[in-house]
């Protein structure tokens, strides 16, 4: 257990001082920009310099940086990460009202796309090299490039606008007075085209990386030996081949969600899904720097921190990293 | 140099290599048809792509004279969609070059000097790795202001750490050769190591790494002018995208929609299909699959 003490302080830290980085590169960031901040953000020329002169006052920004930074960490530590421009309320506020529905369908879009993409990437990867692996590499490879608000505009022209079997968006019909099981199915039949979206693009994505897994796995020695005992094919394949395979594939996942980002933020913009995602775009539009930055906060935070997790599990599970004291 | 590895560095002998892969020649036909229709645009086009209308022609469908209809502005679609290709294609390759230098020179230095520097731009570069590429882009995008080059620039910014990452490894693995080591003995300096020995033996990886980050580019431009960050005086695919979904009449004018989407996921397609051929073709033991 020393040793995976040793290895979980070291991600631990190692995870802090990465959070820290965040929080000064979102510092940085607007004061990176060429010419005066506040211009660009109020960009409106009706808005006077002694108006802006009250606004700098109002947010500090007339004091020198490194006091800026203190305060911006001062407020940061309190969990104000802003006023929301649009909404007038916290940023942190704003953006907490929206957790639950992406929670909602990233984690049931997220729990169907791996399970159906570890099935068939290890389909494949144990039939490698027939047809049957071809079409569904082939199939994989396209549902995993094409871009998730393409794959969402597409879904919403076929089954939306031109069948209309389902809805345009929204998370549940407006002033319908549902409750209860009616409700829920009213939220489940407007969440099928999102959550879709989702398993097609990020299955796709899992179809490929188990896939490959699996055809390293097959390649190795204790395949030859499992062979040699004279063991069923499907006990192979259960116990030795995808055992090895998923590990691999776990460790991905949380390098992933990185990735997974851009797929929430780009499906509940299509579908009107009310989530962080629609969020992001909602204060582009409104130009609500506030909430866009602490998005990017919280966004950036939530995957190290996901990582973090992913790393932890996988240094207990896998016996090298215990013995070998987090080298 | 093996014969594989010769084969690839150059652009010629790159595109020659990948044309006798399946896939890597229905990339490269892909390709090919944007790059002309990008090229032709201004022969291709009916009218100006940016020329509003009078009200009666706002929103019409398909016709002889609007050959994909208008949109809410009175602006020819089909007129749109034909200079959409010189956006995705500019900042595709573009960012990409940005990325890629960036990336190389990164991955060149840290590889060969390792030690400190090596470290701290590696430690860089997991930083910068570890960010929500979206986000970070949206971020920076709507900071900046909307601008074609900003975008570029944005794009390039979040992309040149793969590069930087596979680079580093190859010119590790490089400077240990028996090639170097003889260059170094008769006296090369670390500028004639660097640019006249590792160099030339990264550039089959700085193609392969281009594809993907060309790719990456033009999805994020397209995600970027969805969003509503793009340059409103340029007509971009995603642009078009945004403005449809900003009229509130989508539902109704399929035709203002699914071109720009198809543009989108055909391009992609494309050169996601070079990306894996390239990933076949620098594979050991790579066989020609001539004929489809």
């Amino acid at each position: 257990m020393k040793g995976f003490a040793g290895f979980a302080i070291k991600k631990v830290g190692a995870a802090c001082i990465t959070v820290f980085a965040i929080v000064c590169a979102n510092f940085v960031i607007f004061r990176l920009v060429p010419g005066d901040p506040l211009r660009m953000m109020f960009r409106d020329p009706r808005v006077s310099a002694e108006q802006m002169q009250l606004v700098r006052e109002r947010f500090g920004l007339d004091k020198p940086l490194g006091e800026q930074f203190l305060a911006y960490l001062r407020e940061l530590a309190h969990g104000n990460l802003g006023i929301s421009f649009w909404q007038k309320r916290p940023a942190m506020d704003v953006i907490a009202d929206r957790v639950p529905q992406t929670l909602l369908l990233i984690v049931t879009a997220l729990i169907i796309a791996v399970i159906l993409g570890t099935i068939f990437g290890a389909i494949a990867g144990w039939k490698m090299g027939t047809r049957s692996d071809s079409v569904i590499l082939s199939i994989a490879l396209s549902l995993y490039s094409i871009p998730a608000f393409c794959m969402g505009i597409i879904l919403m022209l076929i089954f939306a606008f031109q069948l209309s079997i389902f809805p345009l968006g929204g998370i549940s019909t407006a002033a319908s007075g549902f409750t209860g099981f009616e409700y829920w199915k009213d939220v489940a039949w407007h969440m099928f085209l999102p959550a879709l979206c989702v398993v097609f693009w990020y299955g796709g994505e899992y179809v490929l990386l188990t896939r490959s897994a699996m055809v390293d796995a097959l390649g190795q020695d204790y395949i030859i030996t499992a062979r040699a005992k004279g063991l069923k094919e499907s006990a192979i394949l259960k116990n030795h081949a995808l055992r090895n395979a998923l590990l691999p594939v776990v460790t991905i996942t949380g390098v992933n969600l990185a990735f997974a980002v851009a797929g929430i933020i780009e499906v509940e913009t299509v579908f009107s899904w009310p989530g962080i995602g629609r969020l992001v775009y909602d204060a582009v539009m409104k130009r609500d720097y506030p909430v866009l930055q602490a998005t990017f906060v919280v966004f950036a935070v939530a995957i190290v921190l996901a990582n973090l997790v992913v790393d932890l599990i996988y240094g207990y599970i896998d016996p090298r990293i215990k013995v070998g004291g987090g080298e | 140099m093996t014969k594989l590895l010769h084969g690839l560095s150059s652009v010629k002998g790159f595109v020659m290599l990948l044309w006798t892969n399946k896939m890597g020649r229905f990339g490269l036909m892909i390709f090919a048809i944007f790059a002309v229709i990008a090229i032709f645009a201004p022969f291709l086009r009916t009218v100006d792509p940016n020329a509003t209308g009078s009200c009666e022609n706002m929103l019409v469908p398909p016709c002889a004279q609007f050959w994909f209809g208008t949109d809410d502005l009175a602006r020819d679609i089909w007129s749109q969609l034909i200079y959409g290709s010189r956006i995705s294609l500019l900042v595709g390759f573009t960012a990409a070059i940005i990325a890629v230098a960036v990336g190389t020179a990164v991955g060149v230095i840290a590889g060969f000097y390792g030690g400190k520097i090596g470290e701290v731009l590696m430690r860089i570069v997991d930083f910068f790795m570890m960010l929500p590429t979206l986000p970070l882009m949206i971020i920076l995008a709507a900071v900046l202001g909307p601008s074609i080059w900003n975008i570029i620039f944005v794009v390039a910014i979040v992309s040149w750490t793969t590069t930087a990452r596979v680079v580093r490894s190859q010119v590790l693995s490089l400077k240990e050769r028996a090639f170097v080591e003889a260059s170094r003995c008769i006296g090369a300096g670390d500028s004639l190591l660097m640019f006249g020995e590792i160099f030339p033996n990264v550039v089959p990886i700085i193609f392969a790494q281009a594809v993907l980050v060309v790719t990456t580019a033009i999805y994020s431009e397209a995600v970027l002018a969805f969003l509503g960050l793009g340059d409103p005086t340029t007509v971009s695919w995603g642009m078009m995208l945004h403005f449809a979904f900003e009229s509130g009449v989508m539902s109704r004018t399929p035709n203002w929609i699914a071109p720009p989407v198809a543009s989108i996921v055909v391009l992609i397609i494309g050169f996601t299909f070079l990306g894996t051929a390239v990933s076949d073709v620098l594979k050991p033991g790579y066989k020609e699959t001539r004929g489809l």
